[in-house]
């Protein structure tokens, strides 16, 4: 109660925030404990190498691992993490590769230079860091087409990545023309409690469930 | 502020690297890097795609906000308008839900070994950053501006203490969480 009264808060408040956490840190415990098999720790010698070699984790525990991850990276680095200004920046470098130093008079480049930078180092470090993952819990796996698409739409390859590609140009015009992604918008952006960014993840959100609705 | 470690580009860039190991790590553990689990969340089947984002949200932003009261971090807020958010999140939306995944995951996924988001994803979404830079012109003189908001917080917008807007946060994200679980999601 102590620690309320530094903020000021009113008794009620207080005891509705205390309640709460009581509730989430309940329910952490039991989700992990029923996602947590013992089998998966059988060859193992220790918790945490067994916890590396774990397919997946709790919603909640890879959530708070990135969480962290955050203050970390604007602490060290002052940067928020975000993954679709490299895309730009790599598409730059392709364009500058082929057509040389006229793309760099395109007004765009101009804004977001074309290079390497922390953001790029970054999506580097996230393609290394899911392949440790699943390389070591042997959740890798080199697939073709996924689940619940061929359930709904057959195996048909040529298909399935039409529709990623056009998905994924849309994905590339919208997050630059919103100026942010699901990482930098919906992630890094909502826990600054800034205001474009809820409503990037509400749009994300919203048309993504439609076309979802939609299609399937 | 850490100012002199932030001006080190090649600690920074090495920085960037390891960083970006232990959010791929993480996505890919929180499974979200799965083509059946995003897709699960857009047609409101499975919520594991929330739960990471909103406690990403809570975890960090509990980190942020006093850290930033420590004179420690500084925020990084992004400006806003109907015309570049809204109908840049709308158009993202479509393309997400059509792929499977988003910029980030679809790299996590690469990683993992899916191809359709290599083949399809990275490279699609390298073409649309392209065609982006050809339209930029248009969109910057006539659509970017439109309802201009600016770099507001939500606590500038609902006019309450910074404490009380994280502590808010807070509170309706666990409450979330625990009617999601009440509800078996």
């Amino acid at each position: 109660m102590r620690f309320c009264e530094k903020f000021s808060l009113r008794r009620l408040k207080c005891l509705w925030l205390t309640v709460l956490l009581a509730l989430l840190g309940w329910f952490l415990a039991a989700d992990m404990l029923a996602q947590t098999e013992p089998e998966q720790f059988q060859n193992t010698s220790s918790a945490a190498s067994g916890l590396l070699a774990m397919k997946s984790w709790s919603p909640y525990l890879a959530g708070a691992g990135i969480g962290i991850l955050s203050w970390f990276a604007f602490l060290l680095s002052d940067h928020p993490l975000g993954v679709s200004t490299a895309f730009a920046k790599t598409s730059g470098m392709i364009e500058k590769a082929v057509r040389g130093d006229r793309t760099l008079e395109k007004k765009y480049y101009q804004r977001f230079e074309p290079g390497i930078d922390w953001e790029w180092m970054l999506v580097v470090g996230l393609l290394l860091g899911a392949f440790l993952s699943a390389g070591l819990s042997g959740d890798f796996v080199l697939t073709f087409t996924s689940g619940v698409w061929a359930d709904r739409f057959g195996d048909g390859v040529a298909w399935r990545w039409l529709t990623a590609f056009v998905g994924g140009v849309l994905i590339g015009l919208g997050a630059r023309w919103a100026n942010g992604c699901t990482s930098g918008h919906a992630l890094s952006g909502t826990m600054q409690l800034v205001a474009s960014s809820w409503v990037a993840a509400a749009g994300i959100f919203a048309g993504g469930v439609v076309t979802a609705l939609l299609i399937f | 502020m850490l100012k002199k470690l932030h001006e080190r580009r090649r600690v920074q860039l090495l920085l960037g690297l390891s960083m970006g190991i232990f959010f791929g790590f993480f996505l890919q553990k929180g499974q979200v890097t799965k083509y059946d689990v995003i897709m699960g969340q857009l047609l409101l089947k499975d919520f594991t795609v929330v739960k990471v984002i909103l406690t990403a949200i809570v975890v960090g932003m509990l980190g942020i906000y006093p850290l930033k009261r420590m004179g420690l971090v500084q925020l990084h807020p992004k400006p806003g308008s109907i015309g570049s958010t809204v109908v840049g999140s709308l158009i993202f939306g479509i393309g997400f839900a059509l792929l499977g995944y988003c910029p980030g995951t679809a790299v996590g996924a690469v990683g993992q070994g899916s191809l359709d988001a290599l083949f399809g994803g990275v490279t699609g979404i390298l073409v649309g950053a392209a065609l982006y830079s050809v339209i930029y012109p248009f969109v910057a003189k006539f659509v970017q501006d439109l309802g201009f908001f600016g770099e507001v917080t939500l606590q500038e917008v609902f006019h309450v203490s910074e404490v009380k807007m994280v502590l808010g946060m807070t509170m309706f994200i666990l409450a979330f969480f625990v009617l999601l679980e009440i509800f078996g999601f």
